[in-house]
């Protein structure tokens, strides 16, 4: 059963609608992103789980009970938020110890699991540091920390990596990830990283203008997106139109691709999503394989990047592709003509806009 | 900002502040320090002013006494040519400060003796005042009782809880009346009187406003029928009623002993670089033309009495006949004693 | 370049400059002649000062009455503050324009406005007494303690509204949320985490609420009555009325040295508490009132205050359309006319415009030295800094007369000819408005961190790109209540004005006063309606200020 389900729930500002309608259920233990651009509604829908707002209509259920008449101090949830929102006359210490003396946790008690949690977010010995002498990742921690003491059965993050540099970032998320995992609480992060949702997350929900465009595990949402929306979100936009043929061969403007696991009807318009990493260089004069299709493009811009290369490409006929290429065989530069060899299995088939 | 740049803009400002001071006259000025209740008409001021081709600046720097302590702290630099609004009670302080120059005024052959407190003319008198009990007519009227008529009348019980006077240290008419009952009961009676004033429930206010905005029932919400205002309160009453009135809604109480005359004067300040048209000034001050301006300028009696008073003066109030009058001399050595028994007996 | 300790002290010279002429200099002045022997006063006896028990009494008043009116006006004027800062609800800012006019009325209108409620024949005791058939008035306030508590509470309501509301607004909403995540109910997260921040601001208030009730001079006269004086009007008596000027120099004195005690307390104080906060982020601001029993709380916590407050100013207004004939405007027609066709009349479009005049004239001065000043006091600690902040706030406790007087001595030679100035009335306001506006500004300045700044410059901002694009932004709020403040204490003042002021140049309250100065139902009239006028200019002053808010990045 799930632990904490949304059912229709919707917000309005100033008679803007901010949230439509949204439904999702969260297993108990797993960890939820809400990833979409900024204005989406995400950190709206953190807040109204929170019970920092309250919807307009719709009903959140936690573990059974309707949420609606729990104020939030009363709901044991966890939040961080995105400044940390530290309290700057207290020490980290006291900052951590916060919900616990609300809980009036004996004293004893109250140590050791200020001790363990900083323990567990890697700050040992920290705790009579002042908010003003910590780093922002410091920062970070005494504030996750912060949330986890009390023992929260649900967690809330509100971009948790929002205010840390690329770097630290990339370090922490590994760390935020494993740390949750550990404690087991279910969470639920909101970011407009993808790199973040799918490092940290079981299931990502796709946020887009108050409604969720596409939930599922980061995989097939990467594999599969649903819209050219989520797609382009995820830095997917190698999207090319085109119909389904009788043979239930796909024909584009790049020609006719097979693409496994097609289910549209003959003649629905579909449009075809071609990943990053499908393409790989072929020799001039190259032949396709039963599983791939093969293209001429003319270079626009060849970026190294470490360990591929990214290439932009623009079609004969006017199509702007981007794919990455490993870094061992590196593809014509700048002007020059290029053919690639494209893998199928690294497209997908999302509906088409609808017949006019 | 360039330090620079901002140490110029300061310069400059300073520079400008100091330019804004220094206003050039057009026309000769002569300029009369005077008090905020002075009041001069238009058509006066200009009479003057064509009569001698100059400007008439006023310069009004708080009551009486603040103005006065002002003249004489700027002694050495005086602000102004003439100073207009010593009255009796600060008459000694104003002379031994010695900022006045004698001057004896052709005109003041048109005053009556007993004003000129000043035997060397440093200090001219322009107009009086009665400090009088007032009391509201129509409230004595609808009870169908007696109002005052003395000094004497106040402690009686059939007065309890009806005055309204004020503190002698902190309003001038205060201090009037207070030395009205010093100069009616006498040093040894004056205080046996205010104790009985206080037993009979006076209410004591800190200034005129407040006694008679606020407490007097003829002029406000409040409950006391009886007020020290001046002999002028009555006409003033008339005049700034806001339908006609046939009758003052108030009245004055200026029998014998029951008054206190206030004496305004005006001196020429030592130092003063125009000092013949100085004397012309305080000659106009004592002239027909501005002494008849004065009662509806400034709800007092001038001292010129060849001066006709105006219609509203004439029927709703009257000159008190034997007004209470001490030496400058005597108030100014014992005021602050008195004040001192007089807070210590009411107050205390 | 210059060196970060020149760039201080330029900062901090204007502002001193300004006070040494103007204050240090005309009060030694003033100081001197008193305290030099002179045929004119008694010599001062200083053993007989003070172990007199009677000044001592005075002291003593002066202090607890200050004290209480502080306390009760903080615990009024906090929870409105409360809801200020954090609802958004109709008519919120009329309401906070509304609470602020009080400041600007002279006392004795206001006392008259209080009579028309509280006294023996007020609203509040005949009407109590129609109905319930009593004999004596039930609210016998008069000429007492509690009458001046009460009007120190009517005037000091929009300091602590605006300035503790202003900075309360600008503190991030997510502590108080966080502590609520955290499991404390709404009292416990105010409690243990608003109430702690918010410390600078209520200190800053506090502050401010009590030197002006130490200083308190109209209402302590009026509302007060003969029994009941403080410091200020024994200096006044004293050097007004017995021309004893050692005595007034005097006490002016202790009342100098004691406020600059007390407030060298305070600043110590102060700095200890100054938190680094990160100011609130552009969209969070203020909240609609949701539920029906939050807004059942707002009217609780607002309904008494704003009653209290806007009574009064009712009262006066009804006065002035009340004639003989019923309601109209007879007296706004008769400020008009120049009755007695006096030469000192004053036309009410042109009084009106000398006191906006006056008033922006003193609020440019008054910014244009506060803000250094307050960047100063700001930035790095030093010893400087730590003696110039409580001296700057002197002018705002030191007797009006004695400066009247001190101004006199001092400015009546070139190069500072300016006793007969026009400059000297917006400068005496000035005075008096510049404590504000740098009390409104520090809390706000403190609590920027450093690394804001740093970053601004390491990403290339020179200091004056830094100041405009870091500091300005969030101090904004803070400046606006300080100019806000400067604007109402010219507009309302009359001590110092009357001394200085010439009739050429009236100012509205000088009018008013003038008006009170004779009787009859007609003067009476004239001064509410041109009170009622000023009120009403100093509302549409504040409007049009509020409009005027200096360029902000992320708004506030």
């Amino acid at each position: 059963m799930a632990l904490l389900s949304l059912e229709r729930v919707s917000k309005t500002f100033n008679r803007q609608p901010f949230i439509r309608e949204v439904s999702l259920a969260l297993a108990e233990g797993d960890i939820l992103c809400l990833l979409g651009p900024s204005g989406c509604g995400k950190t709206t829908l953190l807040r109204l789980i929170a019970g920092l707002e309250r919807p307009d209509s719709g009903v959140i259920t936690f573990d059974g009970r309707d949420l609606a008449p729990v104020p939030p101090h009363r709901r044991q949830f966890g939040m961080m938020f995105q400044e940390y929102a530290l309290f700057p006359h207290k020490d980290v210490f006291e900052n951590v110890a916060f919900g616990l003396e609300l809980q009036r946790l004996p004293r004893p008690d109250l140590q050791r699991r200020v001790a363990e949690t900083l323990d567990r977010v890697g700050l040992e010995g920290f705790a009579a540091r002042r908010i003003s002498d910590l780093s922002g990742g410091e920062r970070q921690r005494v504030a996750l920390a912060r949330s986890l003491a009390p023992q929260p059965r649900l967690l809330l993050l509100d971009e948790p990596m929002g205010a840390l540099d690329r770097a630290l970032r990339e370090r922490l998320m590994a760390d935020l990830q494993l740390i949750l995992k550990q404690v087991g609480v279910t969470s639920i992060m909101v970011t407009h990283d993808q790199a973040e949702a799918f490092a940290v997350a079981d299931t990502v929900a796709v946020i887009d203008d108050g409604q969720i465009a596409q939930i599922a595990p980061p995989e097939t949402l990467y594999r599969q997106p649903v819209s050219p929306l989520v797609a382009r979100f995820l830095g997917l936009n190698n999207l090319v139109a085109g119909r389904v043929a009788a043979d239930g061969a796909v024909a584009t403007p790049l020609g006719r691709f097979q693409i496994p696991g097609t289910r549209a009807a003959h003649g629905a318009q579909v449009i075809v999503l071609i990943r990053p990493e499908a393409a790989s260089l072929a020799a001039a004069g190259g032949f396709a394989g039963p599983l791939e299709a093969l293209i001429d493009a003319r270079v626009q811009a060849r970026l190294f990047q470490g360990q591929h290369y990214l290439l932009r490409a623009t079609t004969e006929n006017g199509i702007a592709l981007v794919f990455t290429l490993p870094a061992s065989t590196p593809p014509p530069g700048p002007g020059k003509r290029v053919r690639l060899r494209l893998n199928v299995s690294a497209m997908s088939l999302m509906p088409g806009p609808p017949e006019a | 900002m360039k330090p620079r740049v901002l140490a110029l803009l300061w310069t400059a400002a300073l520079l400008l502040a100091g330019g804004f001071s220094q206003v050039v006259a057009q026309t000769t000025q002569i300029t009369v320090m005077t008090h905020d209740s002075f009041s001069a008409s238009r058509e006066t001021v200009a009479a003057f002013e064509q009569a001698h081709q100059v400007t008439l600046q006023f310069l009004k720097a708080g009551d009486a006494g603040a103005a006065l302590n002002q003249a004489i702290l700027s002694k050495s630099n005086p602000m102004a040519d003439v100073f207009f609004g010593v009255d009796n009670t600060y008459l000694s302080r104003a002379l031994t400060a010695d900022i006045f120059q004698p001057y004896a005024s052709p005109l003041l052959a048109a005053v009556p003796d007993h004003l000129k407190l000043d035997p060397q003319n440093r200090l001219l008198p322009v107009d009086f005042g009665d400090v009088c009990l007032n009391y509201d007519k129509k409230w004595f009227e609808t009870r169908q009782l007696t109002p005052p008529a003395t000094l004497e009348d106040l402690v009686k019980p059939a007065f309890k809880g009806l005055a309204v006077v004020q503190n002698p240290a902190t309003s001038s008419p205060g201090l009037a009346f207070l030395l009205a009952t010093v100069g009616h009961f006498g040093e040894d009676g004056y205080l046996g009187f205010w104790q009985r004033l206080r037993d009979n429930d006076v209410l004591v206010t800190d200034g005129w406003k407040d006694a008679y905005w606020g407490q007097f029932s003829g002029a406000s919400k409040g409950s006391r029928p009886i007020v020290v205002s001046y002999a002028s309160s009555p006409p003033a009453e008339v005049y700034f009623a806001e339908k006609p009135l046939d009758e003052a809604p108030t009245a004055a109480v200026t029998t014998p002993g029951s008054c206190f005359r206030q004496i305004e004067f005006v001196g020429i300040l030592k130092g003063t670089p125009r000092l013949a048209l100085a004397r012309q000034l305080v000659d106009f001050m004592l002239e027909r033309t501005f002494q008849e301006d004065i009662p509806l300028q400034m709800f007092v009696f001038p001292a010129n009495r060849e001066a006709v008073l105006p219609d509203v003066f004439r029927r709703h109030t009257r000159i008190a006949e034997q007004p209470v009058a001490l030496p400058p001399a005597e108030i100014a050595a014992h005021r602050e004693r008195w004040i001192q028994a007089w807070t210590e007996t009411v107050l205390r | 370049m210059a060196s970060p300790l020149r760039r201080q002290l330029l900062l901090v010279l204007p502002p001193l400059l300004f006070l040494g002429l103007f204050y240090f200099y005309p009060l030694l002045r003033i100081f001197i002649v008193s305290f030099l022997p002179s045929d004119l006063w008694a010599p001062l006896e200083p053993k007989r000062l003070l172990t007199s028990g009677y000044y001592l009494g005075r002291l003593w008043f002066t202090f607890w009455q200050a004290a209480v009116s502080t306390l009760l006006t903080l615990a009024i004027a906090l929870p409105g503050a409360c809801l200020f800062a954090r609802y958004d609800f109709r008519g919120r800012a009329a309401l906070q324009t509304l609470a602020t006019i009080p400041f600007v009325l002279p006392t004795v209108v206001v006392a008259s406005a209080f009579q028309a409620l509280l006294g023996p024949h007020g609203l509040l005791n005949t009407v109590p007494m129609a109905i319930w058939g009593l004999s004596t008035p039930p609210i016998r306030l008069h000429q007492s303690v509690g009458m001046i508590l009460a009007a120190h509470v009517f005037y000091n309501y929009a300091v602590v509204l605006r300035i503790v509301g202003g900075f309360w607004s600008q503190l991030a909403p997510e502590m108080n949320e966080a502590a609520r995540m955290l499991g404390a109910s709404g009292w416990q997260a105010f409690r243990r985490v608003s109430l702690p921040l918010l410390r600078p601001a209520i200190l800053a208030a506090a502050l401010l609420v009590f030197i002006f009730c130490f200083s308190s001079f109209g209402v302590i006269l009026i509302l007060g009555g003969p029994r009941l004086a403080t410091i200020e009007v024994e200096i006044y008596r004293q050097a007004v009325h017995l021309f004893n000027l050692p005595l007034a120099a005097a006490l002016s004195l202790v009342q100098i040295f004691f406020t600059f005690g007390l407030m060298w307390a305070y600043t110590a104080l102060q700095r200890r508490s100054s938190l680094a906060l990160m100011p609130a982020a552009a969209a969070i601001g203020r909240q609609a009132v949701q539920t029906g029993g939050e807004r059942l709380f707002l009217c609780i916590g607002l309904l008494p205050a704003v009653l209290f407050l806007t009574a009064p100013l009712a009262a006066l207004l009804i006065q002035s359309f009340t004639t003989d004939s019923g309601l109209g405007l007879a007296f706004y027609r008769a400020i008009f006319e120049n009755r007695s066709q006096s030469v000192f009349f004053v036309p009410p479009f042109q009084a009106m415009g000398y006191s906006v005049g006056f008033a922006l004239t003193a609020l440019l001065l008054a910014v244009v030295l506060g803000l250094p000043a307050a960047l100063f006091l700001a930035g790095p600690p030093s010893r400087l800094a730590a003696l110039l902040d409580p001296i700057f706030m002197l002018p705002l406790s030191t007797s009006a007369v004695t400066l009247g007087f001190g101004f006199i001595i001092a400015l009546d030679r070139p190069p500072l000819n300016l006793r007969n100035s026009l400059l000297l009335v917006p400068v005496a306001h000035c005075l008096v408005a510049f404590p504000f506006v740098l009390r409104s500004l520090l809390p706000a300045l403190r609590s920027i961190p450093d690394s804001l700044r740093e970053a601004a410059s390491l990403l290339g901002a020179s200091p004056w790109r830094v100041w405009r694009c870091v500091d300005l932004p969030i101090i904004g709020r803070a400046l606006l209540v300080g100019v806000v403040f400067a604007f109402t204490i010219s507009m309302g003042e009359f001590g110092a004005t009357a001394l200085v002021a010439r009739p050429q140049t009236p100012t509205m309250p000088l009018a008013i006063f003038r008006f009170l100065g004779q009787p009859g139902a007609l003067n009476y009239g004239q001064a509410m309606a041109m009170s009622s006028l000023l009120m009403l200019v100093t509302a549409a002053g504040f409007v049009l200020l509020e409009k005027i808010r200096p360029e902000t990045s992320g708004g506030f």
